[in-house]
């Protein structure tokens, strides 16, 4: 090989070289620190489910004890887009205590909500936090608990407490106070949370009977 | 060009091409993650981090990359480091890394970065190359940090909210409220008067040194009469 053709081949060379060790560098920097983020993840999730269930009322691991409501379900919109919706059981020597299950609110002020909705297996709501969000800063955030109390209005409720035709905002001849100058969001929360219960209303035999398999849907 | 020394690169990132105060580079990052003092540091170290590695790495390799390869060579470089703090990041910070979100890859695309690559590390010793990404990346961390800090006490009311997710938990005791907060200075708006407020009072003190120092080397004029 002459020398020019030397010339040119050499840089051509060395990017491959570099791009080869800075791929190889970052995947040794992922294996070496994938364990530490899964439990990271694992943690947070975890410190969302605490908010919603003291860990007294249950024994099972609820990250492994996991439904899947995939589109093949006839409800599976109650639940929101983005199907599947992932339900996580609670049980306590192996009776059912209460699901969590994750729901998105199409209508949100900037896009959809997601949404962790935990119902008890008699019906009532345990609780309900934001998973994602894009609401306004100051004013649709506030359904977030580090920004206001407005969502633990939910705690406690049914579908008998108020009654389904009740389940909405006050500006929509509903019980629940809308956040002030956000209603378009309280709207979306409420009416997914609604739906949400409906679905459990529904589906409860079969939820707490169904497979634990991630990605198997529930009858 | 003119001879150089530490103290000239330490000057230059710092106050006289300060990036986010003179240059303008890096403003997305800049005013969207600036709503709290813990966010600023956050970032703001990110890119000082990305910054000298960056520089490290460009100078030490400049001897091996062609002209006509070098931009492709600094982003790969850049793009390697980012996506290196983004995986640390979520493994030893990770409720920050979740707050700031789309804003540690976006450092890549922080002009900036690629700016000092471009005219300065690649023609330089590894030595200044890292001192000068350490300026760089220091003055525009100073900016976020001061940035975060008036947006969350005029915005949010605290001083020092979330400073556990840098921190540690002992931390959280470092938040005091003052007041319930003016919302503007944590929407984007007041992130560009709080901006603008800063440079204007950059331009301000260089245009009174400038003054100052005029006035001394101007000749006394006296009347005759």
């Amino acid at each position: 090989m002459d020398i020019a053709k030397r010339r040119q081949l050499l840089p051509i060379v060395a990017f491959t070289v570099l791009t080869v060790l800075t791929a190889a560098g970052l995947s040794a920097l992922s294996a070496q620190t994938a364990e530490r983020i899964v439990a990271n993840q694992r943690a947070w999730d975890m410190r969302q489910i605490n908010e919603l269930l003291s860990a007294a009322e249950y024994d099972n691991d609820v990250f492994s004890d996991v439904i899947a409501v995939g589109s093949a379900d006839p409800d599976v919109q109650l639940l929101g887009p983005g199907a599947p919706h992932e339900i996580l059981r609670a049980t306590q020597n192996g009776q059912p205590v209460a699901v969590i299950v994750r729901v998105t609110a199409a209508n949100g002020y900037s896009g959809p909500i997601d949404l962790l909705v935990a119902i008890y297996a008699d019906g009532t709501l345990a609780g309900v936090r934001t998973a994602r969000h894009r609401e306004t800063p100051g004013l649709g955030d506030r359904i977030e608990i580090t920004r206001s109390a407005w969502i633990t209005g939910f705690n406690g409720r049914s579908l008998q407490d108020p009654a389904v035709e009740d389940w909405a905002i006050r500006r929509d001849d509903g019980v629940f106070d809308q956040i002030t100058g956000a209603s378009v969001t309280s709207r979306a929360v409420t009416s997914a949370i609604r739906d949400a219960l409906r679905y459990f209303e529904a589906h409860k035999a079969s939820v707490f009977a169904a497979q634990n398999a991630a990605g198997d849907s529930a009858q | 060009m003119t001879s150089l020394s530490w103290r000239r690169v330490l000057l230059d990132g710092l106050w006289r091409q300060n990036p986010g105060l003179v240059q303008l580079l890096g403003l997305c990052p800049l005013l969207a993650v600036t709503t709290t003092t813990a966010y600023g540091l956050g970032l703001g170290l990110s890119t000082l981090l990305v910054l000298s590695c960056s520089g490290l790495l460009v100078s030490l390799t400049r001897r091996w990359v062609a002209p006509h390869i070098r931009i492709p060579v600094f982003v790969l470089i850049i793009a390697g480091l980012v996506t290196a703090v983004d995986i640390l990041m979520q493994a030893w910070v990770f409720e920050l890394h979740r707050v700031l979100g789309l804003f540690v890859p976006l450092i890549v695309t922080n002009c900036a970065i690629i700016a000092r690559a471009e005219a300065f590390a690649s023609r330089q010793v590894a030595g200044y190359a890292v001192l000068d990404g350490i300026a760089h990346g220091t003055g525009f961390a100073v900016v976020l940090i001061v940035m975060g800090f008036v947006r969350e006490l005029l915005g949010a009311g605290t001083v020092f909210a979330d400073m556990d997710m840098l921190f540690g938990p002992l931390a959280a005791t470092w938040k005091i409220h003052v007041h319930e907060g003016f919302l503007l200075m944590i929407l984007p708006p007041g992130a560009f008067f709080v901006l603008a407020a800063l440079v204007a009072a950059r331009n301000a003190v260089v245009a009174r040194t400038l003054q100052s120092t005029n006035r001394e080397s101007a000749p006394v004029v006296t009347s005759t009469s």
